[in-house]
């Protein structure tokens, strides 16, 4: 399907003189307003009450998001690479937002169905396409600095969540007087959360369509002013070469980056999905923990800055020391600390949340890196589409790690009688589960010149490599 | 006639602009001002771990 003009790709393209600092804002605007998928649990109860069904029931809307996420990122990434990022970007807006109305009427109406199709289906492909839309536009603006490109805007999806936390909270309050977030036990009413859901498709919209109106792409062969590709192409695992989303998956480096990519998710998750009773647990005694409940909710808050912060600060660092080695510390000095909770971590409140800290640190850092990494070895041809395929390990570890932390908890007690000991066992899987992500990140190697795209010659005539030819 | 529109397109395509600063500072103040809500409020709920 022909899209609009003022979509298209030729229409957005920078001319000389454009400021490249605009297009973090873009990609920013799309991002901060599609992080509010991590803040679900804040009408997470009011939801129950109000379908009168399980925590399950409506815990499966943002399992069905996550996985949408990654099938549409997966799906339509080619799409977004061959459109640009203000079709993407818009694309993205209308589905997200479309998805706050639809599940909105359906809280509004009671029907659970409505709500799935709403939020979980349709936002859900809003979430996988705004996802990956800026960050290729990023790195093809940004090629000095890739990882500080891509982590200011993944950073974004962090920082999304801990906006719509406390403004969720605010809203229902006022939508909803006798719900008061100050005072422990209070529920909104169904009628607030619908309520916060139009608003936040009125406001959404308006950022996301700003982002897809100020963003822009690079004109061909443009380069930051005194940037030199030779430089970049000196160090190890950087590629000139472009490889097609097509070819990228039937590499090894893919599949080996998916295994890391799965591994450290699937372990920040074990305690991301946790951390509240995680903590309380931690420094129990008997029935009663030293942790208060709005301590439990102040460690949350830590992660989630610690989550956001590692995406900028981790990703930034790769730039200067690379992408392998950076995802060394995450898997292996992240291993280490796994041990640690295990072992010490409940000698001290102090040190359980610094080492759960700098873990998610590491597991947001693993997010915001993973494009430059993907850049690094496969080129900036398909980089978009190539995410997008590899985010379904994101999909794949948001149904894995909550299910092993739980099926393991399960068998070791009640919750509200756990204690530090019953968590050793899952933090030993997630600690064999990065000793493998370590151990791929290790494999990986320049991607072979048969996978390469084939250079073109001053008439425009394709020039494929023998190996490639034999390849296909 | 369509190829002097295109020569005039391209010519236009390469004519250099620049970009407003009070656009990139709006730019940055509206994504700006809500992460640094959002940070305050993460801060504010993150204290009480620390002070009970």
């Amino acid at each position: 399907m022909a899209l609009p003009g003022f979509l298209r790709r030729e229409r957005i393209v920078a001319r000389p003189g454009f400021n490249r600092w605009l297009i973090p804002p873009a990609a920013l605007a799309v991002h901060l307003c599609i992080g509010q998928a991590y803040a679900t649990s804040v009408y997470k109860t009011a939801l129950v009450e109000d379908f009168g069904t399980s925590q399950t029931a409506i815990g499966i809307v943002f399992s069905i998001a996550i996985v949408m996420l990654g099938l549409s990122a997966a799906l339509f990434g080619t799409w977004v690479d061959r459109n640009g990022p203000r079709a993407a970007m818009f694309t993205a807006a209308c589905f997200w937002v479309t998805g706050f109305v639809v599940g909105g009427i359906g809280i509004e109406t009671r029907q659970l169905w409505l709500l799935y199709l709403g939020y979980g289906v349709i936002g859900g492909i809003g979430l996988g396409i705004g996802y990956i839309s800026p960050v290729s536009t990023l790195i093809k603006w940004f090629p000095d600095r890739p990882g500080l490109a891509t982590g200011m805007a993944i950073m974004g999806f962090g920082g999304g969540a801990l906006i719509a936390s406390p403004l969720s909270r605010q809203l229902m309050n006022w939508y909803d007087p006798e719900y008061d977030p100050a005072v422990a036990g209070t529920v909104p009413s169904g009628g607030a959360v619908s309520a916060l859901f139009f608003t936040f498709a009125a406001v959404y919209l308006v950022f996301m369509m700003f982002g897809a109106f100020i963003v822009r792409v690079p004109a061909e062969g443009w380069r930051p002013a005194g940037f030199d590709p030779s430089t970049v192409k000196q160090k190890a695992l950087v590629t000139t070469e472009s490889v097609s989303a097509r070819n990228a998956v039937k590499t090894p480096q893919f599949w080996l980056l998916w295994t890391v990519l799965f591994c450290n998710v699937t372990a920040g998750i074990g305690i991301l999905e946790q951390a509240a009773p995680m903590i309380q647990d931690f420094f129990r005694t008997g029935d009663t923990s030293t942790v208060a409940v709005t301590a439990a909710a102040g460690f949350v808050g830590v992660l989630s800055l610690f989550n956001m912060a590692g995406r900028f600060v981790w990703s930034t660092t790769s730039d200067f020391i690379g992408r392998k080695p950076i995802y060394m510390v995450y898997l292996g000095v992240g291993l280490v600390l796994y041990v640690a909770l295990a072992t010490i971590g409940n000698s001290a409140t102090w040190v359980f949340v610094l080492l759960a800290a700098v873990i998610i640190s590491f597991y947001g850092g693993g997010f915001a890196t993973i494009p430059a990494y993907l850049r690094d070895l496969f080129g900036t041809y398909q980089v978009g589409a190539i995410h997008g395929r590899l985010l379904t390990a994101w999909s794949a570890a948001g149904v894995a790690g909550p299910l092993i932390v739980n099926s393991v908890l399960d068998t070791q007690g009640e919750p509200g009688s756990l204690v530090a000991a019953n968590y050793r066992p899952a933090l030993f899987i997630m600690v064999g589960l990065l000793a493998v992500g370590f151990v791929a990140n290790l494999l990986v190697r320049p991607v072979a010149s048969k996978w390469h795209e084939p250079h073109r010659d001053a008439a425009g005539a394709a020039t494929p490599t023998p190996e490639r030819s034999a390849a296909r | 006639m369509s190829t002097s529109i295109s020569k005039e397109q391209s010519a236009d395509a390469q004519r250099p602009v620049h970009t407003p600063t009070g656009l990139i500072a709006f730019a940055w103040t509206l994504v700006g001002v809500p992460l640094a809500y959002g940070l305050y409020q993460t801060v504010k709920t993150a204290l009480t771990l620390f002070t009970g």
